[in-house]
């Protein structure tokens, strides 16, 4: 009989426990919280959509977000600790896998895997870096300082000039540069991400396969074509020259 | 048809290994990998080496105990075993590397045989049915719908030979753990238990060391049974299930 002891005379580590430590149990907290941060990520692409309705609509939509006050933090550190897991289970994860194939062949001949797939950690900490990165840049303003001092009017009420920081941001080609290359591994990362949590879950089997990867590669292209649009149209095609007069 | 090999020596589990060379020459195109090997064993013997160790033993491709990794990829090229994997495959003259097995689970016992008890563990923990469900039932008594019969047909074609652990880059034993706990979980007489049999497979598993699953699917292409990775999804979702229950205090 395949033991397993009835719930009451259970000893030992709780069940809760037990599921978090399996592998299947670090999979799926990698995958929910993946979903969390994709989430944040489609949100955080309609925020930055304003940009092309106006120096006005951006500017509201940041000052809105400050509005926030308290909301704001908790939302920011639900943000951070969420990426913590997804990073610390990962983490674990590609440790325990290092130690199940000490010894790698020599014939190496990968079938099967896609480069999307064997490159998820490092696209993965290179996208971590970007984010620190734009974080600095955006956020905490000490990529350039001047940034933290741009006002304007906004209904009668002085705002942070939202606008004018970001034209004049990605009026940097260096800075373009990086956010192609970070947004470009974002993509890369999500993917094999997008498709793999379905995997994951398990809402899956040999009929829908091809269809979720197609869906989450689109998505995936689909987030990266709507992320460069707002620095490809400031460095490229000039949107926004006017605030920088 | 000659062919130059490259294959991995080693004396014993702890033993450092290396790369050897040897010629294999005058191999009909129609001997099997392991005929080539015995072939070539054949002439090392006569001229006083050691044979390279390796595993067979039905050599028809049912029994999963021929293993080998050739040219990064276990059981070769192609879909099926080692043991059904013909020279006429390859180029004349071509350098053919073979390797053992690759996994922390399947330590290397001589050359190019491994020690797979890990997996014999993994059925113990539940790879079975626990009631005797009486002789062969009459057909038809106990209706099962095609689809669920065709799955479990096609997870139950797993041969345990670990290729699939071998071809993970994180030796990962999850397609051959998923069609075991398919298998049985779909079919009247292993549902009962089916709860208890995904838990104490899984914790197995990751007690004998294999990695986690990363979706890289090479499991999936080198299986000679064909048992695809759309299984794994499915373990997955029975375990967490499996777990709530388990967290609620529920009997699995």
């Amino acid at each position: 009989m395949i033991t397993s002891p009835s719930a009451s005379a259970r000893t030992g580590p709780c069940p809760g426990w037990l599921w978090l430590n399996s592998s299947i149990g670090k999979k799926t907290v990698v995958a929910v919280t993946g979903i969390a941060l994709v989430a944040f990520v489609i949100g955080h692409l309609l925020g930055n959509f304003t940009i092309f309705l106006g120096p006005d609509a951006i500017n509201a939509y940041g000052a809105k977000l400050q509005s926030l006050g308290p909301l704001l933090w908790v939302i920011r550190l639900a943000l951070l600790g969420i990426l913590v897991a997804h990073i610390y289970f990962t983490m674990k994860l590609w440790q325990e896998n290092n130690a199940a194939r000490p010894q790698k062949y020599l014939a190496s001949n990968p079938v099967g895997t896609t480069v999307f797939a064997r490159t998820m950690r490092l696209s993965g900490l290179i996208v971590l870096a970007f984010v620190i990165f734009h974080l600095a840049h955006f956020t905490v303003r000490v990529v350039d300082t001047s940034y933290a001092t741009m006002h304007t009017m906004l209904d009668g009420h002085e705002v942070h000039d939202v606008y004018k920081m970001v034209v004049t941001g990605f009026s940097s080609g260096p800075v373009v540069f990086i956010y192609i290359i970070g947004l470009f591994l974002l993509t890369f990362h999500l993917s094999h991400g997008l498709s793999s949590l379905f995997q994951t879950f398990g809402i899956t089997n040999r009929r829908i396969r091809q269809n979720y990867e197609t869906a989450g590669r689109v998505l995936a292209w689909a987030l990266y074509v709507g992320y460069i649009s707002i620095p490809v149209s400031i460095y490229f095609f000039g949107l926004g020259k006017g605030v920088l007069q | 048809m000659n062919f130059h090999l490259k294959v991995w020596r080693q004396k014993d589990t702890n033993a450092p290994g290396t790369l050897e060379e040897y010629e294999a020459e005058n191999i009909p195109a129609g001997a099997s990998f392991l005929e080539m090997l015995d072939i070539v064993n054949a002439g090392l013997t006569r001229k006083n080496i050691e044979p390279i160790q390796f595993d067979s033993d039905c050599r028809e491709g049912i029994c999963g105990t021929c293993s080998l990794t050739i040219n990064g990829i276990p059981h070769g090229k192609g879909r099926g075993t080692t043991c059904q994997l013909y020279m006429r495959k390859f180029q004349d003259g071509e350098t053919i590397t073979i390797e053992p097995f690759r996994a922390d689970a399947f330590p290397v016992q001589r050359d190019l045989v491994t020690n797979r008890s890990a997996f014999d563990r993994v059925i113990q923990a539940g790879g079975y049915i626990s009631e005797r469900t009486g002789s062969a039932p009459d057909a038809n008594s106990v209706p099962i719908s095609k689809v669920i019969a065709d799955q479990a047909m096609d997870a139950a074609a797993c041969i345990g030979c670990g290729a699939c652990a071998a071809a993970c880059p994180n030796g990962s034993a999850m397609l051959f753990v998923s069609a075991k706990v398919t298998h049985l979980g779909l079919l009247p007489q292993g549902k009962p238990e089916k709860n208890r049999r995904v838990l104490s497979m899984v914790r197995q598993m990751d007690e004998e060391g294999f990695g986690n699953c990363s979706n890289y699917y090479a499991c999936e292409a080198v299986c000679p049974a064909g048992v695809p990775a759309a299984f794994i999804g499915r373990m997955n979702r029975e375990f967490t299930a499996a777990s709530v229950k388990e967290m609620l205090g529920m009997s699995v």
